[in-house]
């Protein structure tokens, strides 16, 4: 696959207009288990991203990725500029250089990416995070490049992520802002999964479109 | 008597922040190196990374610092903002799981008294025992 500067400025203007979009809504999953602010938080960094396209998708992938990391890192004022902001560095730093990204390549970004993610939250999966999203789409890109199998690979993807998403709602969270609320926790979709639910489902659609 | 440990206090809140050192100041004086971040860019609640590695920066270039947070997502910047400091100034700078407003009066109290870095977070995070 080969990731132009064109199709990665599709990625970015979708993923900032998905966040946009239901940016009352990742608030309103925030404002019952967390602080609130993390429709809006989002919402700022990925529109900053979309404002400097033409600058990132001049850079050879694995740059545009470190850079794209750092603006969120710095732009996003919670926690999730940092995580999202790691997710993205990790996964420039594991990119090919100089040549297309094949399915390996994808499946060892995602888990370079998802490793950085784990370091940096001091988490894993089952803990009503954004891992609890990530980790089985790790997995099944993984399986896939493993097995060479990748005729329904964007609808199991699509899945993976939709069913991680739902897997958070009995969850009790033991990290970040929702730890606080305990058992109160429970029974609530967590935002963080539910906003990278939403970035995989817009990544997803675009690489489909492409040729 | 070598450097008192420095200060640096982080919370979600500038006004946070900004009280908490300046209850510090209060006890210690001009003693210790102290410096705050609080709030993200844009004047709302969160953090400010880029503040944060400046004020950091500043304080690990003169000696240790010990750093004190409010709640999850500050710890986390604050993680950040050690890992781009220098690798001979990294060193000196420790995180302390204390409650903010007591682990920094304590902590600053330790440190005029010229304690080590492992001394003065011990002290912070000892606060309620």
């Amino acid at each position: 696959m080969d990731i132009t500067p064109e199709l990665l400025g599709r990625l970015i203007d979708r993923s900032a207009s998905a966040v946009q979009a239901h940016a009352s809504h990742l608030t309103r999953l925030d404002q019952a288990i967390g602080d609130g602010d993390h429709g809006s938080n989002l919402a700022r960094g990925f529109v900053d991203l979309s404002a400097r396209q033409g600058e990132l998708t001049s850079l050879p992938l694995g740059e545009a990725l470190r850079k794209m990391g750092m603006a969120l890192v710095m732009k996003v004022g919670g926690a999730s500029g940092p995580l999202y902001g790691t997710l993205l560095i990790e996964m420039g730093k594991a990119a090919p250089e100089g040549r297309a990204v094949t399915l390996s390549d994808l499946a060892h970004m995602v888990e370079q990416g998802v490793a950085g993610l784990k370091r940096r939250g001091k988490s894993d999966r089952g803990q009503k995070t954004m891992l609890d999203v990530l980790c089985p789409v790790a997995d099944e890109i993984a399986f896939a490049a493993t097995a060479g199998d990748v005729d329904d690979l964007p609808s199991r993807v699509r899945e993976a992520a939709a069913d991680g998403l739902e897997a958070t709602r009995p969850m009790q969270a033991t990290r970040g802002r929702a730890s606080y609320l305990g058992e109160r926790s429970i029974d609530h979709l967590d935002p963080g999964a539910a906003s990278s639910q939403l970035l995989i489902e817009a990544v997803i659609a675009v690489l489909e479109e492409a040729p | 008597m070598t450097r008192p440990v420095g200060l640096m206090i982080l919370s979600h809140s500038a006004q946070v922040a900004e009280g908490t050192a300046g209850m510090v100041s209060q006890m210690i004086g001009e003693d210790v190196p102290l410096a705050w971040s609080g709030g993200d860019a844009e004047g709302g609640l969160g953090s400010d990374l880029a503040a944060i590695i400046a004020k950091l920066t500043a304080l690990a270039e003169r000696g240790a610092v010990i750093v004190l947070f409010d709640i999850g997502g500050t710890e986390t910047h604050a993680e950040m903002a050690i890992e781009t400091l220098p690798d001979a100034w990294r060193e000196r700078v420790a995180i302390a799981q204390a409650p903010l407003v007591e682990g920094a009066v304590v902590a600053a109290v330790e440190a005029t008294s010229g304690a080590s870095l492992a001394e003065v977070k011990t002290a912070a995070e000892g606060v309620f025992s």
